[in-house]
């Protein structure tokens, strides 16, 4: 069994740290290969960033792919160029605060948070990724969500005061997939 | 142990260290910064040095002082950086220093692509400088893989006093893996290294002309030269029965994929997925592209298979000349491939392995 996913959003959304919190813990509390890779080259703030997350049973060929299983998409321009990679039957998690338009496609199943809206209500519009985490492994039980909140626990852990925050966010995400299972 | 999740050019870094290397010298370029960026950090820990030199050049120069003075030595750079340190090389080759590098190779030719290529594979194999020297070249196609070759090639680099290259890309230096990093080499161990090089290493000798080391990146004499070119090219021929390979479900097999680096791991799932489907494929993987692995070649059964099919992310194909030399046109030889920086996609392999078998 293997699942790609492909994390994509404006630079400074976090679409790094989001792929890479699923990807440590994967490695951190299972026997599962896992494989993250970024985009990189002439990224910054406000530009476009993306990263593949690959989670197998087996080996693992390419860490990114031209179909993908799952995706997340954090603004508009991610949506128009990732959408068709998403393979028939795969699901897209979207943050419909900034992407509330109708998904051009019938064939896969849509998960909408709207994350900028909440982070913004929780006080701080950076956690907008952690909700969405949330929101993906509520949805798809890929991996233990007490695993995941562990790795961001440990990769926070120089920044204590972050944590009720990022705890809150990542419990209101995961409602939110688990609702919409 | 338990495995950590790391980035192929740290992964790279931290299993130099552990192997024992004490002195890196480099230059920035992209995507292999990481690589100095952890050792200038990391290095100063263990009691080494890291400089970030002037130049490529510079940096090479560095380590070939270094390395010999005795101590393990690396640097590393893409495509283009390993262009500019191509004179040290075969200045480190010709002094027969044991040393490591690295490239993390992107697209080209010229300032290419900063994305993920592999496209210097003639230089790595053929020609990393003048004079006609040849090396060892390990080429990982996993993370786990680039830090075990890592330390391979410090020992190999040691044992018979030449550079070793590892030849990754942007794929394997940026994308994160699991991996079980190698044991931390004592101080103690690292001493002993440095002191085994006493017979021809500039590790501090008495003040007469008998006992003196000389490292020399050539000789005056046309005998002496002759000589040592003799003894390297003995030593290139006795490499052969080193060569590594990944030999994967030719049993059966009807077509064989063959591919090195990133784009073998990528033809590996394109085998699975082929076989999912009935179609009988199988996979050569060379690990060491030099010395090339050619007798695997010989594994396979050409009664039954079909075509070989070359994947690799470089327009022209080059890898392909040494797949040919290999097969001796036993079958015919596919090609599928992709340049510039773009990332060979599984199904594209699928499809041209599916065109092959249905033609």
């Amino acid at each position: 069994m293997e699942t790609n996913l492909c994390v994509a959003g404006f630079g400074g959304q976090g679409i790094m740290s989001l792929g890479k919190f699923l990807a440590d813990a994967t490695c951190n509390s299972t026997d599962k290969n896992v494989t993250f890779f970024p985009s990189y080259g002439a990224e910054q703030r406000g530009g476009t960033a993306n990263c593949y997350v690959v989670i197998s049973d087996d080996d693992i060929g390419a860490p990114l792919g031209d179909v993908m299983d799952n995706l997340i998409v954090m603004n508009g321009p991610s949506l128009v160029r990732f959408l068709p990679t998403l393979k028939r039957g795969g699901t897209l998690f979207i943050n419909s605060s900034i992407v509330p338009d109708e998904i051009d496609r019938s064939d896969v199943k849509v998960v909408r948070a709207p994350v900028t809206e909440l982070a913004l209500e929780m006080g701080n519009a950076k956690v907008l990724n952690v909700i969405m985490l949330g929101v993906y492994v509520g949805y798809t039980e890929v991996i233990d969500p007490a695993i995941v909140w562990d790795t961001i626990e440990h990769k926070l852990a120089s920044k204590p005061k972050l944590l009720p925050l990022n705890r809150l966010a990542f419990e209101k995400g995961l409602a939110l997939g688990r609702a919409q299972r | 142990m338990a495995r950590v999740f790391m980035k192929g050019t740290e992964a790279v870094a931290e299993a130099a260290v552990r192997a024992g290397c004490r002195f890196f010298a480099g230059y920035p370029i992209t995507p292999q910064n990481e690589v100095p960026e952890y050792l200038s950090r990391r290095l100063p820990e263990v009691g080494g040095v890291f400089i970030q030199g002037e130049s490529e050049v510079a940096s090479v120069n560095m380590v070939y002082g270094a390395a010999a003075a005795g101590c393990r030595s690396m640097t590393s750079s893409s495509s283009p950086g390993i262009s500019l340190k191509s004179e040290g090389i075969s200045y480190c080759a010709a002094a027969r220093i044991p040393m490591v590098y690295a490239n993390f190779a992107r697209g080209g030719p010229g300032v290419g692509s900063i994305q993920p290529a592999q496209q210097d594979y003639l230089q790595a194999t053929k020609a990393s400088g003048n004079g006609g020297f040849r090396m060892p070249v390990l080429a990982p196609a996993t993370v786990q893989e680039a830090v075990d070759l890592t330390v391979r090639a410090f020992d190999w680099a040691d044992r018979d006093r030449t550079p070793v290259l590892i030849l990754a890309d942007g794929v394997i230096g940026t994308m994160m893996e699991p991996v079980v990093l190698p044991e931390m080499k004592s101080e103690e161990e690292v001493a002993a290294i440095k002191e085994s090089k006493r017979s021809w290493a500039c590790v501090g000798h008495k003040l007469d002309y008998a006992h003196r080391s000389w490292i020399e990146p050539g000789q005056w004499s046309t005998a002496r030269m002759q000589k040592c070119n003799e003894d390297a090219a003995a030593m290139y021929k006795a490499w052969e029965k080193e060569a590594m390979v990944e030999e994967y479900r030719l049993e059966d097999a009807e077509i064989v994929l063959t591919a090195y680096g990133i784009s073998g791991r990528i033809a590996k799932s394109a085998v699975n997925l082929l076989r999912a489907e009935g179609i009988r494929a199988g996979l050569i993987r060379p690990i060491t592209v030099f010395p090339f692995p050619a007798v695997a070649y010989d594994h396979i059964d050409y009664g039954r298979v079909k075509a070989v099919l070359d994947v690799e992310m470089s327009i022209p194909a080059l890898f392909v000349e040494d797949v040919r030399t290999a097969v001796r046109e036993r079958c015919p030889i596919e090609t599928c491939l992709c340049s510039g920086g773009n990332i060979m996609s599984r199904e594209a392999v699928v499809a041209a392995a599916k065109k092959i078998m249905e033609g």
